[in-house]
C-alpha cells in the first residue's frame, strides 16, 4: 500500500498523471454532433469520452407516466461494453440505475418542468470510455445537449469532483485516484445562480477538508463552465465569422 | 438598473441579462430581481423589455396560428394530426365536412388519410387540452402539390422579414407560392421544380444565417445568381433548334 501511495502524488505535489493538486484534466466539448437527436453533445474530459442525445419535449410513453402538471425527465446513463478495460455487461447495472437517477436529479433544477405539462424529455448518456469522474462529465455533457435542443433552462449545469489523495485535497480525480484515494466528492453546480444541484461524498473527510474539497470542485466547475459556454456559442460563431460580422463577444 | 449585454449578443442559458427596471420578454426569466436568458439566442432590448431570439426552440401551439401538419391517424370522429410540437393536435370531422357528420354515412379516410398533409389553424389550446385544429377558412385544407421543408420555428419571423419584405422578395424572384406554417413547416409551390428548389435554398440559407446581419443582401444576391444559372438553360434550346 505504501508503494502505491508514493506513486499517487510526489513530494513536489505533482500527481501521477503530472497534474498539480488544483489542476483539471484537459477538456474538449462539441455541441450538435447527432443530427437525429433534438440536441446532442460530445465531451472529452481527460480520458472520459461521453456522448449525450436529448429528445423532446414529446409525448410520454407509456402514457401513465405522463404528469398533468409538468414535464417528466427521463435519464439513462449507460456505459458501453468497451468503455472499461474489463468488458462491462451492456445490461443496466445497479450502479448505472443509481447514476441515472442522480444525474436526472442534478439536471432537474435547471429546467422548467411546469411549462410543458403532459410531455417528457429523454436524456441518453452513453459513456464510450471511462476514466473516473464519468458522472460529472455526463452532467456537463447532458446540460450542453439540453441547451442545444432548445429546451428552456435556468442555467447550464456543470459538474466537477474533488477528493483526498495522500492527505492532499485535489480536484478532478481520475480513475486511479478515485480507486486508491481516500475520498471523492462530486459536485454539480449552476454557476450563474450559485446553486449546488448535486453533492455526494464517497470516503472519509474532516469537515474542513470537505469544505476545501467543495470549494475546489466549485472552482473547477467555474473553469469548465467557461468552456461549456464557448462550445455552445461555437456552433453559431462559425457562421458569423464567415460573413465577417461584428463580433459582440465579451 | 444596468444591462449586461450588447445588442444582438449571443447568449447561453443562464447568462444574466439585466437587473432592475427591465421587463421579462421571450426566452428569459426573472429570479431575485435579475433577468436571465433561458435559451441560446441573440438578446435585444425593446422598450425596457429584454428578449432573446432563440436559435434553437420547438413549436408551442397558440390559438390563431396557421400551421402545416400531417395526419397520423384516422379516428372515429376526426383525425390526429402531427404538428411538429410536443403535443399532437385533433381535427374534428364536423369541421372538415360542411354538413353534420354521420359516422354511418361518411368514411373519414376518403376525406383525409394517414400521411396526408394539411394547412390548418389552431382553434384552441391550453395547458390541460391538446390543440384543436380548424380548416374552415379560405386557404386552409389538404395540400395537393408543392414541396415541404422544415425549419426551426423561431426562424419564421426572420424568413418573413420586416413587414414581409424577405418572403415577398423570395416569392416574386422565384414565382413560387410559399405558405409558412408557424410550426416551422413550409410549403413551397412553384411552376417548376427548379424554382421550388431555389426558393427552398434561399429559405435554408436564412435559417442557417438568421443570426447575422446583412442577410437580405446576401439572399438577393443568391437568388439573382441562381436565377441566372436557371435561365440560360431555357434559352439555348430554341437556338439549337434554329441551327
Amino acid at each position: 500500500m505504501n508503494d502505491k501511495q508514493e506513486k499517487l502524488i510526489d513530494k513536489k505535489g505533482i500527481r501521477l498523471d503530472g497534474r498539480k493538486a488544483d489542476e483539471l484534466r484537459s477538456l474538449k466539448m462539441q455541441v450538435g454532433v447527432l443530427p437525429n437527436a433534438d440536441g446532442s453533445a460530445y465531451v472529452e474530459h481527460g480520458k472520459n469520452k461521453i456522448l449525450v442525445g436529448v429528445f423532446g419535449p414529446r409525448e410520454v410513453h407509456p402514457k401513465h407516466l405522463s404528469r398533468p402538471d409538468r414535464m417528466v425527465i427521463k435519464c439513462r446513463y449507460h456505459m458501453a461494453p468497451f468503455s472499461v478495460p474489463e468488458r462491462k455487461s451492456p445490461a443496466p447495472s445497479r450502479r448505472e440505475v443509481e447514476l441515472s437517477k442522480v444525474i436526472r436529479e442534478s439536471l432537474e433544477p435547471a429546467l422548467f418542468p411546469e411549462l410543458y405539462p403532459r410531455t417528457g424529455i429523454d436524456v441518453y448518456i452513453e459513456v464510450l470510455q471511462a476514466d473516473g469522474g464519468t458522472r460529472c462529465a455526463s452532467i456537463t455533457a447532458a446540460a450542453l445537449a439540453i441547451a442545444d435542443s432548445g429546451i428552456p433552462m435556468r442555467d447550464l449545469v456543470v459538474a466537477c469532483a474533488a477528493g483526498k489523495v495522500e492527505d492532499t485535497v485535489v480536484v478532478d480525480l481520475y480513475d486511479a485516484e478515485d480507486k486508491l484515494g481516500a475520498a471523492d466528492v462530486p459536485v454539480a453546480y449552476m454557476p450563474n445562480l450559485n446553486a449546488v444541484t448535486l453533492l455526494q461524498m464517497d470516503g472519509i473527510l474532516t469537515p474542513d477538508e470537505l469544505e476545501k474539497a467543495m470549494n475546489m470542485a466549485i472552482d473547477g466547475c467555474k473553469q469548465i463552465y467557461v468552456m461549456q459556454k464557448e462550445a455552445l456559442k461555437n456552433k453559431y460563431m462559425n457562421v458569423k465569422e464567415e460573413n465577417k460580422e461584428e463580433e459582440p463577444e465579451e | 438598473m444596468p444591462t449586461f449585454f450588447e445588442a444582438k449578443q449571443l447568449v447561453t442559458p443562464g447568462e444574466i441579462l439585466a437587473e432592475g427596471e427591465y421587463q421579462v420578454g421571450e426566452n428569459t426569466y426573472l429570479e431575485g430581481g435579475k433577468i436571465y436568458a433561458s435559451r441560446i439566442g441573440l438578446v435585444d432590448c425593446d422598450n425596457k423589455k429584454v428578449n432573446v431570439v432563440a436559435l434553437r426552440a420547438f413549436y408551442v401551439p397558440k390559438p390563431g396560428d396557421i400551421i402545416i401538419g400531417s395526419v397520423i391517424e384516422v379516428g372515429f370522429n376526426g383525425w390526429t394530426i402531427d404538428i411538429k410540437s410536443p403535443y399532437t393536435a385533433m381535427l374534428r370531422a364536423s369541421d372538415v365536412l360542411s354538413r353534420p357528420f354521420k359516422p354511418q354515412n361518411d368514411e373519414l379516410s376518403q376525406v383525409l388519410d394517414a400521411g396526408d398533409l394539411i394547412v390548418a389553424k389552431i382553434a384552441s389550446y391550453d395547458r390541460a387540452h391538446d390543440p384543436q385544429l380548424t380548416v374552415g377558412e379560405p386557404g386552409l385544407g389538404k395540400i395537393t402539390r408543392g414541396q415541404l421543408m422544415r425549419v426551426i420555428p423561431t426562424k419564421i419571423p426572420r424568413i418573413i422579414g420586416r413587414k414581409g419584405s424577405m418572403i415577398s422578395m423570395i416569392k416574386t424572384e422565384t414565382n413560387c407560392q410559399i405558405i409558412l406554417g408557424l410550426n416551422g413547416m413550409i410549403l413551397v409551390t412553384g411552376k417548376t421544380t427548379a424554382e421550388e428548389e431555389l426558393a427552398m435554398a434561399a429559405i435554408k440559407k436564412i435559417e442557417d444565417e438568421s443570426h447575422t446581419s446583412g442577410l437580405t443582401d446576401r439572399i438577393t444576391q443568391l437568388l439573382k445568381e441562381e436565377k441566372a444559372k436557371l435561365e440560360p438553360k431555357v434559352e439555348p434550346n430554341p437556338e439549337e433548334n434554329k441551327q
